[in-house]
């Protein structure tokens, strides 16, 4: 008797059943492998194709920036669908959120920060209603988002006109904005006094005149980096992050076990709405302008991005450090294109593929995780 | 008033009904501190609609419902939990994407730090989540493993463990051993024991009248969303529990066509 006992004991830290995982199937259990797998893929393929000049630090900023834009985008949707729900709006909340910040920019002639405001009290309450309206109804989000993504480039086109005197184009926003100490958090490059000194020692490719060729981070990398951080902080270290994945895996389980329901479900309806009014933000900022187009199918895309970097579309699973690679694939293959002799409109074609293979295989991921037979 | 006979539980001609659907239709019944009350009854009698009701999922058409002598509503589950009312769900209410710990911790994460840095104690976490899941006879492998890789049985000592862990007050447990083994059974049955002898309230429904023999105080039959009864362990004997579980049909004519063995 007691040397059964002796025997139970002995056995509890390390479980017979249990083959020793390995690091390749420890990775195999993480959902941004098919990102990171992407990722190598396209870079392999510029690296073989492209100028090398798409590699040298003019050239990564240069595929980075609009990386930065759809990522903050991405990351933000990733939240939302490891949370059970989609937002078709956020193209065209983008286009909206650019209307009312430049509006009380140029219209109304408040300062920076008092416009920023502004646009993120909007976000706050179209991403409440937005919501609320899924969760009172009950109807997919996919329906109640797209319309939305309707009704809010509409808004922008009508509000467009009204701001403008007849136009869709409103402009000024960079003198308005002129001054302000948040114009440089919102704007421009970072780091440039580093850049310069990188330059002044030869670290970096300089000018002839020696100033250096890039001259400085553009702050929207750095957004799209700390979003990308602290998103994946939230998910995976955090209570809120927990009671993400419960809602997105089993509404109905996770509210019996004590899981705020709608709660949650609202700021990540917020959250996402908010990406895209920083993107509004930073976009506006950096062109002076803004037109009815801005940010013209970027809900797709980002999907496709948060897709690739291993959300899977019925929800409970993902990362948005996967949704951050998928960005970065994103931009190498849009602006990589044009380092290469492969004609431009590929890139579609390129897109849907991805999409494709990426769905393909979070699935099977999906079957491995779950033990589904 | 927090006397020993304070019920923890009371609910009077409770009520529930889902649109023209009458599920619960007056149902009274307490539960005390050192006791188990097993609820019984058939297939679709409303057992697990009282119990939803009393654990914060469904709020009651009408009736009162009253915890620690005071009159309540719970609007969600959680409120139900801050109360100190855990409950096994005949559904689990398990994430099968979700690692066993974080499954085990859902709505009740230990956290560690302060300010911006507080942040999950998985460390902790997966400590306890391997002991408790010990304490009930199952060896997980791996903590981080996802539910859904779990049989059916561990899935519901995940549950149980979960429940048992957390209740402070009541645990409710609705057909807590419907899929376990026969050790994890008598674990179980165990537990419930050892639950309430350390001063809590349990509230356990099953269809097998030997189970709620062996634990129960007090047995409360449900027939057709109504109170049949309640009896005392020492005034009722097993067959007669067992026939008044079928909701009065008498088993005896078709035990004796199948030979006797139920
Ligand atoms: N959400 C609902 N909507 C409509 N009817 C419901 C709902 N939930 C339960 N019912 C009905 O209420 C009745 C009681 O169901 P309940 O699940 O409480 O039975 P039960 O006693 O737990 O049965 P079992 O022993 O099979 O678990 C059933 O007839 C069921 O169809
Ligand atoms: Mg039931």
């Amino acid at each position: 008797m007691s040397i059964v006992a002796d025997d139970k004991i002995k056995k509890t830290p390390a479980d017979e059943r249990l083959k020793k995982a390995s690091v390749a199937t420890t990775l195999l259990r993480r959902p941004e492998l098919g990102a990171v797998a992407g990722l190598v893929l396209v870079t392999v393929f510029f690296l073989l194709t492209a100028n090398p000049s798409m590699f040298t630090l003019a050239g990564i900023m240069n595929f980075m920036a609009p990386a930065a834009q759809l990522g903050i985008l991405a990351v933000g949707a990733s939240l939302l669908m490891i949370g059970g729900e989609y937002d078709l709006s956020i193209g065209s909340m983008v286009a909206f959120a650019g209307l009312v910040f430049g509006a009380a920019l140029v219209v109304w002639q408040v300062p920076l920060s008092v416009a920023i405001l502004i646009a993120i009290l909007m976000a706050v309450v179209i991403g409440v209603v937005n919501s609320q309206i899924v969760i009172k109804t009950g109807l997919p989000s996919f329906i109640v988002t797209l319309a939305f993504l309707f009704i809010l480039r509409g808004l922008t086109l009508v509000g467009l006109k009204w701001a403008s005197g007849g136009a869709t184009q409103l402009r000024g926003m960079k003198e308005a904005a002129a001054g302000s100490p948040l114009t440089s958090i919102f704007s421009g490059d970072a780091f440039q006094g580093l850049f310069a000194w990188l330059a002044s020692n030869d670290l970096i490719a300089k000018f002839p005149n020696g100033t250096p060729q890039v001259s400085g981070i553009p702050v929207e990398i750095l957004w799209f980096i700390v979003i990308a951080l602290l998103a994946t902080w939230v998910l995976l270290r955090t209570r809120f992050g927990n009671w993400i994945f419960a809602v997105g895996g089993d509404e109905r389980a996770a509210r019996k076990s004590g899981v705020p329901v709608v709660r949650v479900k609202t700021v990540l309806f917020i959250i996402t709405a908010l990406c895209a009014t920083l993107v509004a933000v930073l976009t506006v900022l950096d062109a002076g302008s803004t037109d009815a187009r801005r940010g013209f199918q970027k809900e797709f895309e980002a999907i496709i991005a948060a897709v690739i970097g291993g959300c899977l579309l019925t929800g409970g699973y993902g990362s948005a450090i996967g949704a951050f690679l998928g960005s970065i694939v994103f931009g190498m293959v849009l602006i990589g294109l044009t380092y290469t002799s492969i004609d431009q409109d590929w890139y579609l074609v390129f897109l849907g593929g991805m999409l494709l293979v990426a769905v393909m295989f979070n699935n099977v991921i999906r079957k491995r995780v779950t033990g589904e037979r | 008033m927090s006397s020993i006979d304070t019920p923890l539980v009371e609910v009077r001609n409770l009520t529930k009904h889902f649109g023209s659907v009458i599920a619960l239709n007056g149902i009274s019944m307490v539960v005390k501190p050192r006791e188990v009350l097993c609820l019984l009854g058939d297939n679709g009698a409303g057992k697990s609609t009282l119990i939803n009701t009393l654990a914060g999922v469904h709020q009651p058409t009408s009736g009162d419902f009253i915890v620690g002598g005071k009159s309540t509503t719970f609007y969600s589950p959680r409120d139900a939990l801050d109360a100190g009312i855990a409950t096994v769900y005949q559904d689990l209410a398990m994430i099968p994407l979700m690692s066993i710990t974080r499954n085990f911790f859902m709505g009740r994460e230990p956290m560690v730090g302060f300010g911006p840095f507080k942040r999950m104690d998985m460390k902790f976490a997966d400590d306890v989540t391997r002991d408790e899941m010990h304490k009930i006879g199952i060896d997980i492998r791996d903590p981080q493993q996802a539910v859904g890789t779990l049989s059916g049985g561990e899935r519901q000592c995940v549950a149980i463990a979960r429940a048992v862990y957390f209740g402070a007050k009541v645990l409710i447990l609705d057909e807590p051993t419907s899929a376990l083994g026969v050790a994890q059974t008598s674990m179980v049955l165990k537990y419930v024991n050892q639950v309430r002898n350390s001063g809590l309230g349990v509230i356990f429904i099953t269809h097998n009248v030997r189970h709620a023999f062996a634990v129960g105080n007090r047995f409360t039959v449900l027939n057709r969303g109504k109170t049949l009864g309640t009896y005392e362990k020492g005034a009722i004997s097993i067959d007669e529990l067992q026939n008044l579980m079928a909701g009065g049909k008498e088993l005896q004519v078709l035990s004796d066509e199948l030979g006797g063995t139920i």
